[in-house]
């Protein structure tokens, strides 16, 4: 940027971010609370990720992600080793990671948490990242022989149709009545209001720290953002998670003000699209580092906060199924292209990766119709990697390598 | 069997059927994808619905539009609709069912250019009111969008064809329990190549010929081999070869959990009250498939049941490689085998079956454990 003064930039150790340290006594007392549920009389509910989880929190059961866990699994490198246990137990290797992971984890307790995640009193599984949840909550209702809540949020491919929402909201009231039987208690829909309202602006506030990366150079990276993204999943609806974003804002918004970015060169400004590599987080943040390459955002990180907007804090119960329907995964490949579109102008990006997720078929299948039309209507270079979330046998170094190579020279000529 | 031969030569190329009967009556054809879409609306407007399996061979244009990791039936059919083997069809429907096949809808709809493209996006879970009511609200919808691509449905005729469906259901079901009580009077390949028909088949003409069928089995009394005696569980089958070398190998099949099988026929329709009413409660009791939750494992229950009330000695479960749903359920499933002491077997199905020497040792050792 032409006008700035350029800032010698400061060494590496410099440009962590500091918050980092807060954030991991955050979810490590989180996850000791919800290993000592029982002593605290407290029930545990296992809950997908894209769940509407307020309800959970306003009646005080603690929500446990397992996907979150097989982040951490997949971060840990322990993926492979439990995944080829759930292999022997017959599942087959071409099913989601996650649930591969977790199913694996819950027989054997294993996973980077010592004996594993605590157990759940039951289990909610809302389907609007996947029909996989579907089946891996199914085999969790088996295996822990707890009562399991289905919120069923049909697919939106061309429309919100009109029976879908009513049928949502209708969701939401027996999902309350579900949980004043598990829990023995009478829903408190003041403490609900209140939940929704800390939960709308931790979404708001998770939306402003990713939009610090429309400033140039970002003041972190996407993958910076997937380690941040913690809190938003697991603990909205939570004073905590606003407390923590406010200072992670105010430490971002401090940086842009000293010039300082995640890459020490921004030259070039790229889109992320699907769940992170959670095993080769460093090794491709590097890579595209040595390009003078940063992600600046990504379609995953974005899916905690993107559907704000159709919350009502004054109707959490009327709102709350119309936004769990709408987010990103949930919507056809041509609304998901519109949301690129925004992305990549609000972003200003100079090209997109695509993870094509061996472990997702949903957010996987029709990106290559959705790679053609970027290119075509957004004029920007768009490059598939095959990975996987967390498979590392799915994950051919050398040859990723040198795409994002061929790929990276395409966006400097044209840069040029 | 005299009365076969128009099924197989309607099972070998169901597009060249649906072709010459779009030329001989100058109506309309309609494909659809899983045992979930009401056909019976369908009908109702006068057109074919034609169930699509999609080719297995010479992929070349479907490759371009999905990963490497998605099942063969979704790719087959993309394949056929971008090569023009579909362009006969008037329109398509996609229910709601699996991940898969929902961004296929999304692909096709965006590239495969069909005169009408309807979602029918169906409740995962049919076990709460809710869902039902939510199914009914859903075939509502679907009827008034295909009365806008097809014409008016009547409620008479609806129910005639309603009527009609359930004839065609009871007929195959007989042929089903024919064969149970002796696996020598009908060969794995003859049923297959019926059930196929019967979802590509002018439905009246099928019930003729389902009838005829019926008709001639009856007056078979085959000699009953000491075959051993087999259940096949799983999705679509869309490999009849499978039944030779099971024959071959000493067994035969008595009854299946399949697409392509019994979760088409399975539940009648009630016949009187409203029709829509009916078609939903039918598609909601029926039992379910993978795709859809009706209690965790009901499914498994079933398919105990299914052993036992057939006598069956073993189970061959058939999953296309890449299906989630299916893979998801089978070691729950096979567990439940297991307690009872029912061996099983999976065969996982890519586009081509193992070499042919494969999968005879396969099976032939399975059979040898029974
Ligand atoms: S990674 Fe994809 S398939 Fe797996 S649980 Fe998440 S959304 Fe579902
Ligand atoms: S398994 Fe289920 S989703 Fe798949 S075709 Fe059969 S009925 Fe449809
Ligand atoms: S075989 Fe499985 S993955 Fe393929 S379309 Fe049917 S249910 Fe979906």
């Amino acid at each position: 940027m032409s006008g700035e003064k350029i800032i010698k930039n400061p060494e590496p150790e410099a440009r962590d971010i500091k918050s980092v340290k807060r954030m991991k006594e955050i979810m490590t007392n989180y996850y000791i609370e919800a290993k000592t549920a029982k002593d605290q009389n407290k029930m545990v509910a296992w809950i997908t990720s894209g769940g509407p989880v307020e309800p959970l929190i306003a009646m005080d059961v603690i929500p446990v992600y397992p996907e979150n866990y097989g982040a951490m699994i997949g971060a840990s490198h322990m993926a492979v080793q439990l995944c080829e246990i759930a292999e022997q137990m017959g599942y087959s290797r071409d099913l989601c990671g996650y649930a591969r992971s977790d199913i694996a984890a819950s027989a054997t307790g294993g996973g980077p948490i010592p004996g594993g995640l605590p157990r759940p009193d039951f289990l909610v599984c809302c389907n609007n990242i996947c029909g996989t949840v579907l089946k891996w909550y199914e085999v969790l209702a088996r295996y822990f022989k707890v009562p399991l809540f289905i919120y069923d949020t049909p697919f939106i491919h061309t429309e919100f149709s009109e029976e879908a929402k009513k049928y949502v909201r209708q969701q939401t009231l027996e999902y309350t009545q579900f949980l004043e039987e598990q829990t023995g208690k009478k829903a408190d829909y003041g403490r609900l209001e209140e939940v929704g309202r800390l939960s709308v602006q931790a979404m708001r506030l998770w939306q402003k720290v990713l939009d610090t990366c429309m400033h140039k150079p970002a003041p972190m990276t996407a993958f910076d953002a997937f380690f941040h993204l913690a809190l938003i999943v697991t603990l909205r609806g939570k004073q905590v998670v606003i407390d923590y974003y406010s200072e992670l804002l105010d430490e971002l918004n401090d940086r842009i003000a000293r010039g300082i970015g995640m890459i020490p060169n921004e030259k070039y400004r790229l889109l992320w699209d699907n769940l992170p590599v959670w095993f080769k987080t460093r090794w491709l943040s590097n890579k595209f580092a040595s390009h003078d390459a940063a992600l600046v955002a990504s379609t995953y990180t974005n899916a905690w906060s993107s559907t704000v907007d159709l919350i009502d804090e004054n109707d959490l119960a009327g709102s709350l199924g119309i936004a769990s329907s709408s987010i990103y995964i949930n919507v056809s490949i041509d609304k998901m292209l519109a949301e690129l579109g925004t992305m990549i102008k609000k972003y200003e990006v100079d090209g997109l990766v695509m993870h094509s997720n061996r472990s997702c078929k949903p957010y996987s299948l029709g990106q290559y119709d959705i790679q053609k039309m970027v290119m075509k209507e957004f004029d920007i270079p768009a490059l598939i990697i095959e990975a996987d979330q967390v498979d590392e046998r799915n994950f051919s170094e050398s040859q990723i390598e040198t795409r994002i190579d061929a790929f990276m020279e395409t966006i400097k000529s044209k840069k040029r | 069997m005299k009365a076969m031969e128009i099924f197989y030569e309607i099972s070998r190329d169901p597009y060249a059927y649906a072709r010459k009967w779009k030329n001989q009556t100058g109506k309309k054809a309609v494909g659809y994808f899983c045992s979930y879409t009401p056909e019976e609306l369908i009908s109702g407007t006068g057109a074919l619905p034609l169930r699509i399996f999609g080719t297995r061979e010479h992929i070349t244009c479907a490759d371009s539009h999905l990963q490497s990791y998605c099942c063969s039936l979704v790719r087959g059919g993309l394949e056929d609709a971008l090569t023009g083997r579909l362009a006969f069809l008037d329109g398509t429907v996609f229910p709601h069912t699996c991940d898969s096949i929902q961004r296929l809808s999304d692909i096709w709809r965006l590239n495969a250019g069909f005169p009408f493209h309807i979602d029918v996006i169906l409740p995962v879970k049919l076990d709460t009111e809710s869902a039902r009511t939510y199914l009914l609200d859903v075939f509502h919808k679907f009827r008034r969008e295909l009365e806008q691509e097809l014409g008016p449905i009547s409620d008479e005729k609806l129910s005639e064809t309603i009527r009609l469906y359930n004839n065609i259901r009871r007929l195959l079901e007989e042929i089903y329990l024919m064969r149970s009580a002796n696996p020598a009077v009908i060969s794995g390949r003859d049923v297959y190549a019926v059930v196929k028909s019967a979802m590509v088949m002018d439905r009246n003409d099928l019930y003729g010929a389902l009838r005829k069928t019926v008709d001639a089995l009856k007056k078979e009394s085959p000699a009953a081999d000491n075959s051993k005696r087999i259940v096949l569980a799983g999705g679509v089958c869309n490999h009849p070869d499978i039944y030779s070398h099971l024959e071959k190998a000493g067994a035969r099949v008595v009854w299946d959990e399949l697409c392509t099988g019994t979760r088409y026929f399975e539940g009648m329709a009630d016949e009187s009250g409203d029709p829509v009413a009916a078609l939903a409660q039918r598609y909601a009791d029926r039992i379910v498939c993978p795709a859809k939750h009706c209690g965790a494992d009901k499914r498994g229950r079933n398919l105990v049941d299914i052993v036992k009330n057939h006598q069956a000695q073993g189970v061959i479960f058939l999953i296309l490689k890449f299906c989630d749903p299916h893979s998801f359920d089978y070691p729950y499933m096979k567990e439940y085998l297991d307690k009872k002491n029912i061996p099983s077997m999976l065969l996982e199905l890519e586009e081509q079956l193992p070499a042919e020497g494969q999968l005879a040792t396969r099976f032939e050792s399975f059979i040898e454990m029974l």
